[in-house]
């Protein structure tokens, strides 16, 4: 069965913030909210490193762990969802991510935290395939139709991989034979070590 | 590494002590969302958002894939596009494309966003007693026509400028010159005056045709690569994936810039300048390049002429002098230096870092001559890989939408009338009598017809209104701005006053923009909308030279035109709609845009726009995936053997089938196959020495040698004239390459292995330019009086380009005292130009949400600025710009940069209020270009917006 996984090369991240922008036409995302974000380390200074990074979709989710409501699941392809119809927008998943990546729209203008909103992987959520409901909460669903991520598809220098794991690690594995050094698997660590 | 955690709509307050640096996400986080207009854009969002969901959700029916191109800039990424109904529903990566291989950067993945259109404009509107009101395009086109007719009564034809635009697809380009020269007038021109008008000179002047070599992916090939005021980590961002293969097959990358850029963050070396001092840089490389006779001298023997005057000058750049000028240390110069000669073949790029200033042509002829004396020119992985800016700018270019020249740079002579008069089915008397009769005095002193005359740059429109002695009737009267952001120039009082000044300002555009709002005017503006390239059809030209062609992906939004619709209901006013359209099919109003393009196919001889028909152009597209991702070149399919999209030259008619040049003067390759030689562009001998190329000729070419260009002269003493038919004969009977229109002289030249356009040497001195050599010179507003004294800039000319225009009695006085920090600026990833479409595209907006200044921790602490801060930026002609302060050490201490795109405040003032109602862009901000000071290039007229100078304090 395929694991699917995120892996940003930071050798070829230049933060041109196509990933973000191909996420928020995809799924019509509002101002505010960003399931994707690029972050940039030593900015404007020898050695700036730049990746990106949304949820990572871990082996064992520690937002899943947490959730009050038990409104998370991990799909057959290792997708974790969630259900909005449940979520009661608390934050404790965003204190237990280790990648920031809960997002919670701003309904009011008192900042009533909204329901929790997410990367899905482009994989919708409970509701039907493709179905309004799902593109309403969710967005697209690409995986029901055969694509992957399409911040990952879209990618300006093919920094950001998504896809099965193990196709995932080699194609990596290829660029660092090619390029030598030591590999950089940021985050591959924490979201997916179990 | 570990990641810092960021809670959205939670302000994580980081410390902001006195000089600290910060990342550019952590400064956004801290200005952006916190104050009034990111909230209340978080309100506004929603609403926005279901109004999207609903067209989308509405939309149902069978999903037809539409090809297009990226319009933001010149890579040329296809675009797919979903279309339901009408509506555009989706947008998919387009793998196909050798271009971008599916890829986007953040501009191009938010192209659908363009069929929502929220902030468009979308009425014909007009300025009346302060108020924006709404009209029909009868009444529009009626009464602006009217206002423009009686200004030309009065003032004659010059006295109206048509500013066109890069954003115009190539059919509508050629269109807006030729209705221009039916205007009767050469004030006319575009964005590329202002980008790279120094490149198209220097480099055409050099080895025969001004744009980019190779392609960004041919850079696969590079052993080396080299950048120069170029930073296309943001600006040309999926090139990064050509590069990077290239890099990770081991090439080298060397970035030479003022600011540590995101790409000099993936670089191998990094160079700081200086701004201002490429000249002295590039010098001082080739100082250690002949100190260690690291140049290729059979290459310089046999393709080069004048290399011995660079070297004589190079001489004096010693490792000492070119420190002092442009502060960089010796094993640092040498490094990048040995880099490049010693991994070979190797690649040049430059950008807008390069080009604007006043000795713009002197930098871009320096850098050729670095890849001349490396032999780097004329090989795969080699080349001057210039990168272009505007998706269509290469093309705009090429159709000559400018002040100096006629579509294909075939010049304002009277032959290169009639020629056009010709394709176009004209009398040339007619054309003629469009332009005013009254001789004035020109450039060099003597009496010139204004048909003859090379009109006002765009850089210098504001001084067509301003100055009191140009060499026209009358002065600039009404302005047209078709499709072009007023912000991208500099002097902002001074273009603010000219405003106020001009009988009429008629700004046909997506978007209101700056302009719409920069002015103090009550009366006489009027706003047309134009479409997006999305909203109709037709060819584009990447900076690589090849040709796409995009199909409309939805019908024109609102009230909308396209422009070459608009070209001709002004055509039709003016009572030339006729002529104007001789050979083209009109449907209701609109040109058939396929027949356009088969009408400049007859005459762009000159750079070879003449084998790439619509057809042919169409059959590319659907067979995208059949092209190798590194050569471009077909392999098998339809489009066997031929290179993607055709990169001019394509020689001949559209059936000789000519595959496209892939990288110019490359004499590996046959001729008919895309393979060249330098151009024979300034004759034969110079001062008695021959100029044409020796023992180097492509392969196949028959005559082995050099040689001049062709003419039906030339194909009779070499004994060709009767592989002409006799047909092609009675056509090329006294014509030459350039101005046979059947093409034949092309064709029987080719088929001889030979180049249309001669064989000779590129020539690394300019004995037409102010410089013959190129040498530094100070910018206007310098820094150091000592190096002023050294380095001293032009004398001020009386009249060029018919202005005056001012050189030595600004450098006279120094402001380096008042104003001691140097100001330069720079481009962002999520903008583009002047940034009117893209700041109103949410998707967009929300990841560049203010305007800023970077600044150095010392300059900061020096004036007391703390990160976060808002400052004046102050330069020494008065204008002033209030900003947020960053602090970092991207930029070195003693230089403040700033980016461009922003619009829509003006010294201090937010002109939100001016805008009709519902089209101000989300982000709005000072121009950065308000501050930017007075400085042309010595041939161009390119502005020096790259280097000035400020002083900082806090607002």
């Amino acid at each position: 069965m395929a694991r699917m996984k995120f892996l940003c090369d930071a050798e070829r991240c230049i933060e041109c913030n196509g990933c973000v922008t191909a996420c928020k036409n995809e799924h019509e995302v509002p101002w505010g909210v960003n399931r994707r974000r690029v972050i940039t380390l030593g900015d404007g200074e020898a050695g700036e490193k730049s990746i990106s990074v949304a949820c990572m979709h871990c082996t064992d989710a520690p937002c899943s762990a947490v959730c009050p409501v038990d409104c998370f699941y991990t799909t057959d392809d290792g997708v974790v969802l969630h259900d909005k119809d449940l979520c009661i927008g608390c934050g404790y998943c965003f204190y237990a991510c280790p990648f920031g990546a809960p997002q919670y729209p701003q309904e009011e203008a008192f900042g009533v935290r909204g329901k929790m909103d997410k990367c899905t992987f482009c994989a919708g959520g409970p509701a039907d395939d493709n179905s309004a409901a799902e593109k309403e909460k969710y967005g697209r669903n690409r995986m029901a139709e055969g694509k992957l991520p399409l911040c990952a598809e879209m990618c300006s220098t093919k920094a950001l991989i998504a896809g099965d794991g193990d196709m995932v690690a080699d194609i990596y594995r290829e660029r660092i034979l090619k390029r030598g050094g030591r590999p950089q698997t940021w985050g591959w660590e924490t979201a997916y070590s179990s | 590494m570990k990641l810092i955690r960021k809670q959205p709509g939670v302000e994580v307050k980081a410390p902001a002590g006195i000089g600290q640096s910060v990342d550019r996400r952590t400064f956004l986080k801290r200005s952006g969302l916190a104050v009034g207009t990111g909230a209340a854009a978080t309100l506004l969002a929603p609403g926005r958002v279901k109004k999207a969901h609903a067209a989308s959700a509405d939309a149902g029916g069978d999903i037809t894939i539409k090809r297009s191109v990226c319009t933001h800039c010149s890579v040329g990424c296809g675009v797919r596009a979903e279309v339901q109904n009408g509506v555009w529903t989706g947008q998919e990566p387009d793998f196909d494309s050798p271009f971008n291989l599916g890829a986007h950067c953040a501009k191009g993945a938010s192209v659908r966003e363009h069929g929502h259109g929220e902030k468009r404009l979308k009425t014909p509107m007009k300025l009346v007693g302060g108020k924006w009101k709404k009209m029909s395009w009868d009444d529009a086109i009626n009464e602006i026509g009217d206002g423009m007719m009686k200004i030309r009564e009065e003032s004659g034809p010059d006295s109206v400028y048509w500013l066109g635009s890069a954003k115009h697809n190539n059919e509508q380009s050629y269109m807006f010159r030729k209705f221009a020269a039916m205007w009767g007038t050469n004030n006319v021109d575009h964005q590329a005056r202002i980008c790279h008008s120094t490149t198209v000179a220097g480099v055409a002047n050099t080895w025969g045709y001004g744009a980019m070599t190779n392609s960004y992916n041919d850079m696969h090939n590079s052993k080396c690569m080299l950048f120069i005021g170029s930073n296309p980590a943001e600006a040309h961002p999926v090139s990064l994936q050509h590069i990077f293969r290239a890099k990770e097959n081991g090439s080298k990358m060397v970035v030479i810039d003022p600011r540590y850029t995101r790409t000099a963050a993936h670089a191998d070396h990094f160079v700081q300048i200086r701004p201002g001092t490429d000249v002295a840089i590039i010098w001082g490389m080739m100082w250690h390049i002949f100190e260690n006779g690291w140049e290729d001298k059979e290459y310089i023997r046999q393709r080069v002429y004048g290399m011995d005057e660079v070297q004589a000058e190079v001489a004096k750049w010693t490792p000492e002098e070119t420190e002092r000028v442009t502060g960089v240390p010796e094993d640092v110069v040498k490094t990048a230096a040995e880099m490049m000669a010693k991994n070979s073949p190797a690649t040049f790029v430059w950008c807008m870092g390069g080009t604007q200033h006043t000795i713009g042509n002197n930098n871009t002829r320096a850098y050729c001559a670095f890849q001349l004396a490396l032999g780097n020119i004329g090989k795969e992985g080699g080349g001057a890989n210039i990168f272009r800016g505007h998706d269509n700018v290469q093309g705009a270019t090429d159709f000559c939408v400018l002040s100096h020249s006629l579509p294909g740079y075939y010049g304002l002579s009277a032959g290169s009338w009639k020629h056009w008069s010709k394709v176009w089915g004209l009398d040339f008397e007619w054309v003629k009598g469009q332009f005013s009769s009254e001789e004035v005095e020109g450039d060099k002193g003597k009496p010139v017809h204004p048909m003859h005359y090379r009109g006002i740059p765009v850089s210098r429109w504001v001084d067509g209104v301003l100055e009191e002695s140009i060499g026209q009737k009358d002065n600039i009267r009404c302005m047209v701005y078709n499709g072009h952001a007023v912000n991208s120039q500099a002097r902002g009082p001074e273009m603010k006053k000219a405003m106020s000044k001009l009988d009429m300002m008629v700004i046909i555009d997506p978007y209101p923009t700056h302009a719409a709002v920069l002015n103090d005017r009550t009366d006489g503006v009027w706003l047309l909308p134009a479409t997006t390239q999305f909203e109709t059809y037709g060819s584009v030209t990447a900076s690589n030279r090849s040709l796409q062609w995009r199909e409309k992906v939805i019908e024109p939004l609102f009230d909308s035109k396209p422009d070459h619709e608009i070209m001709y209901l002004f055509a039709k006013k003016f009572g030339f709609a006729e002529q104007f359209c001789k050979n083209i099919q009109v449907n209701g109003d609109e040109p058939l845009i396929e027949d356009i393009t088969r009408e400049f196919n007859k005459g762009m001889w000159t750079i070879g726009y003449t084998g790439q028909s619509p057809e042919r152009l169409k059959k590319h597209m659907e067979n995208k995936h059949t092209f190798n991702t590194t050569t471009l070149k077909a392999e098998g399919g339809p489009c066997d053997g031929e290179y993607y999209g055709m990169p001019w030259p394509c020689w001949g008619t559209a059936e000789m089938g000519h595959p496209g040049t892939p990288v110019l003067y490359d004499p590996s390759k046959p001729v008919a196959e895309g393979g060249l030689n330098f151009r024979a562009r300034f004759g034969v001998e110079h001062e008695g020495n021959n100029i044409l190329a020796e023992d180097s000729w492509p392969k196949g070419n028959e005559i082995q040698d050099g040689h001049p260009e062709f003419s039906a002269d030339l194909l009779k003493s070499l004994g060709w004239w009767e592989d002409l038919t006799p047909e092609e004969q009675a056509a090329a009977e006294g014509k030459n390459w350039k101005t046979d229109l059947s093409g034949g002289i092309q064709r029987v030249a080719i088929k001889h292995g030979c180049a249309p356009f001669g064989n000779a040497k590129a020539r690394a001195i300019v004995w037409t330019f102010p410089d013959r050599v190129p040498v530094h010179r100070e910018p206007l507003y310098a820094p150091d009086r000592e190096l002023v004294e050294k380095y001293p800039t032009y004398e001020d000319r009386k009249r060029f380009y018919r202005l005056p225009t001012r050189y030595a009695s600004i450098q006279a006085e120094d402001h380096s005292k008042e104003f001691p920090i140097i100001f330069s600026s720079f481009r962002l990833v999520e903008y583009e130009g002047g940034g009117d479409e893209s700041r109103s595209n949410p998707w967009l907006a929300e990841l560049q949400q203010e305007m800023f200044v970077e600044i150095n921790p010392k300059d900061a602490n020096d004036n007391g600025v703390k990160d976060g801060n808002m400052v004046w930026i102050e330069t020494p002609e008065g204008a002033k710009i209030k900003v947020k302060a960053m602090v970092t050490k991207r930029v070195a201490p003693g230089v403040a940069s700033a980016p461009f795109h922003f619009g829509g405040h003006y010294q201090g003032e937010d002109l939100h209020d001016k805008y009709p109602e519902g089209t101000a862009p989300y982000v709005r901000g000072e121009a950065v270009n308000t501050a930017f000071t007075y400085g042309y290039d010595s041939v161009t007229q390119m502005q020096e917006t790259k280097v000035s100078l400020c002083k900082i304090s806090v607002a």
